[in-house]
């Protein structure tokens, strides 16, 4: 029970870090990079939380879906930018 | 300035709404509510707390409610109706997205890399397996933790995975909107057979079978499918307009 207690503050430490990371970092790309890692970690945590549905939506919608639509948007973002 | 009067407007918005909500009789105070008259009576009627002794997965037959996943049977059972209006956000979502940038012109955007040889091959292969178990969290939503909604959208991933690792690749959109239009009309169908030809709107009346049993919950893993379906091809239908948006 310590080590489980342990280890959901470390993850909660991380994932508030990962927030924070996102938020203040330049590139975009990575703050897209950072939310797909703070969402995997939400992961993790919902499956401490025993919560498996929650857990396996959260994995392929914001650590897949959510991610590869940031991603898509800023190389169309880009594209228009070189253009002009 | 404007921040003081900004202030001041919020909190005469604020002080209506405290009195609007004051005696209202639609927000009867906690505990004085009338459940009969905004839940269907054949939920209120349901006994959580008597006729079901024991639960033996495998063996309890004809449950309250079939599913062995607790949380399919909240979604797709007790608040079903809840979750027709999800995908319904959902179909909203898309539709925006297709509003915005769907082009007739339709062609692919151009990404800075090219897949080679390598990964064209083997993304068929993973292309497959990512399928399945999105097929499989489907089925098996009503026994284990996943369903319609991840499912779905695993689906959607493995032709994420086509479109990233071919440049050219596109799917039958055409078709993915047939789908999307017939499953979504389905689950509505489902829930009207139940208003007519049984007493409520989107009642399980099938047989809910034994507990645990692949075949069973009546029409949960039918709908649980069909939201599969729907959700695939709608997140399939959002990523190629995504990637075929026309860059001004």
């Amino acid at each position: 029970m310590m080590l489980v207690s342990v280890l959901e503050l470390i993850l909660g430490i991380f994932i508030v870090v990962l927030a924070f990371l996102a938020i203040n970092v330049k590139s975009l790309i990575k703050t897209v990079m950072f939310l797909s890692a703070m969402s995997m970690l939400s992961v993790l945590a919902f499956v401490m939380m025993h919560a498996p549905d929650v857990a396996v939506t959260e994995a392929v919608i914001g650590s897949g879906l959510v991610t590869s639509l940031f991603v898509f948007t800023l190389l169309s973002v880009r594209k228009v930018e070189r253009k002009q | 300035m404007k921040q003081f009067l900004s202030f001041i407007v919020v909190a005469a918005l604020g002080v209506l709404i405290v009195l609007s909500l004051q005696g209202n009789a639609l927000f009867v105070e906690y505990g004085d509510i009338r459940v009969a008259d905004r839940i269907s009576q054949q939920f209120i009627d349901r006994d959580v707390n008597g006729a079901n002794s024991g639960v033996e997965f495998g063996e309890s037959v004809d449950l309250e409610s079939g599913p062995a996943n607790i949380v399919t049977s909240i979604v797709a059972d007790y608040r079903s109706f809840d979750t027709l209006g999800e995908i319904t956000v959902l179909f909203i979502s898309s539709l925006g997205v297709a509003l915005l940038l769907a082009t007739s012109k339709a062609k692919r955007m151009e990404l800075d890399f090219h897949p080679n040889f390598m990964l064209k091959v083997g993304s068929r292969a993973l292309f497959g397996i990512i399928l399945m178990t999105g097929v499989f969290i489907i089925v098996h939503g009503h026994l284990t933790p996943g369903g319609g909604f991840p499912g779905g959208t695993m689906i959607a991933s493995s032709i994420l995975l086509l479109y990233l690792a071919d440049d050219e690749f596109r799917t039958k959109v055409k078709s993915f909107k047939v789908l999307e239009s017939i499953a979504g009309s389905l689950y509505v169908i489902i829930g009207l057979v139940g208003l007519f030809v049984f007493d409520y709107f989107l009642i399980n009346f099938l047989d809910n079978g034994i507990l645990g049993e692949l075949v069973s919950s009546g029409i949960i893993p039918i709908v649980y499918v069909l939201i599969g379906l729907k959700v695939g091809s709608e997140i399939s239908g959002i990523i190629d307009h995504f990637l075929t948006e026309e860059a001004m």
